[in-house]
């Protein structure tokens, strides 16, 4: 019974297919659409989940000034002192450690290759505040680091672009005019959104400061949290030591400000997400109005086919078999809409994810659901058309023309 | 005043009408298209009907064939009583014992003349192979055996009404029903049409029931039914059926 039916739905699509395409476009178009969207809305979260990792959970960013984009009039707020990072390492608790940053940009060169960089100068304990694996080499030596000795470490994309994945530790580069020793190679963190991290030469920071900046200035401390600690106690407690610090008394802001990157990172997700529904509810629209598709070409199709319909009741077809039919080729066309669809949509995402920047994602869940749900369209809107075409009389649909 | 066929050999009738009426519409509209029609029709009989415009003929045949209830009256096929059955108990007669042949062919389109023909024994439930050769073996009997992947629109009227009459006798039913099923056709065509229906009545045992306006057609029956104004007017036996075919 269900057999002949579905051989029937089958002949029957087979006979129209421009009209069964057209009529399945819309879930066509529905499906591809809402899958598409929510997979790369996924993919999009999942990458800025692990470009915000990527800079180390537990970790709070300590800069002068008041944030994003609030830095203009006024005289610059100053940068911190070593005497800052060391309060802040020993008087609050739940620091782990803390890791002074100075920066300077400039241009490295080695053998003809040159590639325009930042330059980070930190301590050791910036491996506390997160750990970077080396790819090649050593970290400089405490020893190193007091001394402030020319030795860099490469960040992959510099080790990339300056030696083409050629031998680099033991070789001497030069950088905004200064020559180096490298002693080491960084593995890669990948591309975030917040630039690429591996766009970087670290060294320690008395170098920096010495032959690149001139001055004692730090710009950014990184502070690593114990994980026995909420990352908000601890900002709190170093936001009031770094106030009585600066002399920032009542009611005045900040002239610095401290971001926990697991905020950061909720926020990201938030917005996100929040994007990610608003595209798929617009997509879901389309796949009721290819719903709707479906039904009022299923619905034309009894009028059009009453005639068919009268000779299948003449040569004995009970209604429930005329009914079972037209359902059956409702859902058929509506599942082959929703298939290719889902394949519209895998496509559209392999094309899409290299300019969004995100990784290919396959969600298995939201292709079932997809699926499912143009299955259930076929039901639902097929049942109204195919209801109507069950009940015809006979004599009636046969003398039809 | 109602005419009753004697039954051949003194069989019970296949077929029995008892003051059926047909009433159309309701009200100010109501028609009354069958006036209390009597009617036994023999196992094996070839009968012609044939009467005025508007007599009622087609909508005996309708209700002969399941396809519509009497008003009043009862209409027993083979001693069971039709007019008590549902709809769908009707489907049922229709798939098991009836083979329709209409004045307009009534093919599916875009539908090759096999897959028609097949159509009954998809709704009985035969198999792929069983209704290949079934198919091809009623294609054959009304020659058409190498049209089988032909559509409609790539058939004549005359091979069209004999894919339909393919069909009609594919599930090698008890009765054949057709309304004017050479009204679409020229002579010629008729009498290749009329020679087949003759040959399916005797060969194949079929009860032949068919609506017709024209004497020469109806000259082949062995048993005409004249209708006038919703009554069974008249009947005329011991015509020789195929006797046109040597004239
Ligand atoms: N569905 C219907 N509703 C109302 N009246 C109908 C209907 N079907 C048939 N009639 C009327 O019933 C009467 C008998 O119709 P029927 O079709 O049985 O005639 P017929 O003998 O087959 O005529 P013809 O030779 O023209 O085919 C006609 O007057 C017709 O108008
Ligand atoms: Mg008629």
């Amino acid at each position: 019974m269900l057999g002949t039916t579905f051989i029937l739905a089958i002949r029957s699509i087979r006979r129209h297919l421009l009209r069964s395409f057209l009529t399945t476009l819309g879930i066509v178009i529905g499906v591809a659409a809402v899958v598409a969207m929510v997979t790369l809305g996924k993919a999009t979260t999942v990458s800025v989940q692990q470009s915000v990792a990527s800079l180390g959970t537990n970790v709070l960013q300590i800069r002068p000034g008041q944030g994003f984009g609030r830095g203009g009039g006024g005289p610059r707020p100053p940068d911190f002192k070593q005497s800052d990072v060391d309060a802040v390492a020993r008087q609050v608790a739940g620091v782990k450690a803390v890791a002074p940053q100075a920066q300077a940009t400039g241009t490295a060169i080695y053998e003809g290759s040159n590639w325009s960089t930042t330059i980070n100068g930190t301590t050791l304990s910036f491996l506390d505040v997160q750990p970077w694996p080396l790819q090649s080499g050593r970290y400089f030596t405490p020893t190193e680091e007091a001394a402030g000795k020319l030795v860099c470490i490469l960040g992959n994309t510099v080790y990339q672009n300056l030696y083409r994945g050629g031998e680099a530790v033991g070789t001497r580069m030069r950088i905004a005019g200064i020559s180096c020793d490298v002693i080491g190679v960084l593995t890669a963190r990948g591309q975030g959104g917040f630039g690429d991290q591996d766009d970087t030469v670290i060294m320690p920071i008395k170098a920096v400061q010495r032959r690149f900046s001139g001055n004692r200035d730090i710009r950014l401390m990184l502070v690593g949290v114990d994980s026995a600690y909420a990352t908000s106690t601890v900002q709190a407690s170093i936001e009031d030591l770094l106030r009585e610090r600066r002399n920032i008394t009542g009611g005045k802001s900040d002239d610095f400000n401290i971001f926990d990157t697991k905020q950061i990172s909720d926020t990201l997700t938030g917005i996100t997400t929040a994007l990610t529904g608003v595209v798929t509810a617009v997509a879901a629209i389309s796949l009721v109005v290819g719903g709707i598709g479906i039904m009022n070409i299923m619905l034309v199709s009894v009028t059009e086919r009453t005639r068919e319909i009268g000779i299948r009741l003449a040569i004995g077809a009970v209604a429930r078999e005329v009914l079972m039919q037209f359902l059956v080729e409702a859902i058929v066309l509506s599942m082959l809409g929703g298939l290719i669809g889902l394949l519209i949509a895998q496509l559209v995402v392999v094309g899409l994810s290299p300019a969004l920047k995100v990784d290919y994602l396959f969600d298995p869940q939201i292709n079932l659901i997809a699926f499912a749900i143009s299955g259930l369209i076929g039901v639902v809107f097929g049942y109204f058309p195919a209801r109507r075409a069950a009940s015809l009389n006979p004599i009636d649909a046969l003398r039809h023309e | 005043m109602a005419a009753v066929a004697a039954s051949v050999a003194g069989r019970p009738p296949i077929i029995s009408l008892r003051g059926v009426t047909k009433v159309y519409g309701a009200g100010a509209t109501m028609f009354q298209a069958l006036k209390g029609v009597d009617l036994d029709i023999a196992e094996g009989d070839f009968v012609a009907v044939m009467g005025p415009s508007g007599s009622g003929k087609s909508t005996t045949m309708n209700i002969l064939g399941c396809l519509d209830v009497p008003s009043g009256g009862s209409f027993t096929f083979r001693g069971q009583h039709i007019e008590l059955l549902s709809r769908d108990q009707r489907a049922l007669v229709r798939r098991r014992y009836l083979g329709f042949v209409f004045q307009g062919f009534n093919l599916l389109a875009r539908t090759t003349a096999l897959e028609n023909v097949e159509l009954p024994l998809l709704y009985r439930g035969e198999d792929r192979k069983a209704r290949r050769d079934l198919g091809m073996a009623a294609l054959d009997k009304v020659g058409l055996a190498n049209w089988w992947d032909h559509t409609p629109a790539e058939l004549s009227g005359g091979q069209q009404q004999r894919v339909a009459i393919a069909r009609a006798i594919v599930t090698n039913p008890d009765v054949l029903l057709a309304d004017e099923p050479t009204g679409n056709l020229d002579s010629e065509r008729s009498v290749e049409i009329m020679e087949l229906l003759t040959d399916l009545n005797r060969n194949s045992n079929i009860t032949v029931l068919m609506v017709t306006h024209e004497p020469d057609m109806a000259a082949f029956a062995r048993t005409i039914v004249h209708f006038k104004d919703g009554l069974v007017e008249r009947i005329d036996q011991g015509h020789r059926s195929g006797a046109k075919v040597e004239a």
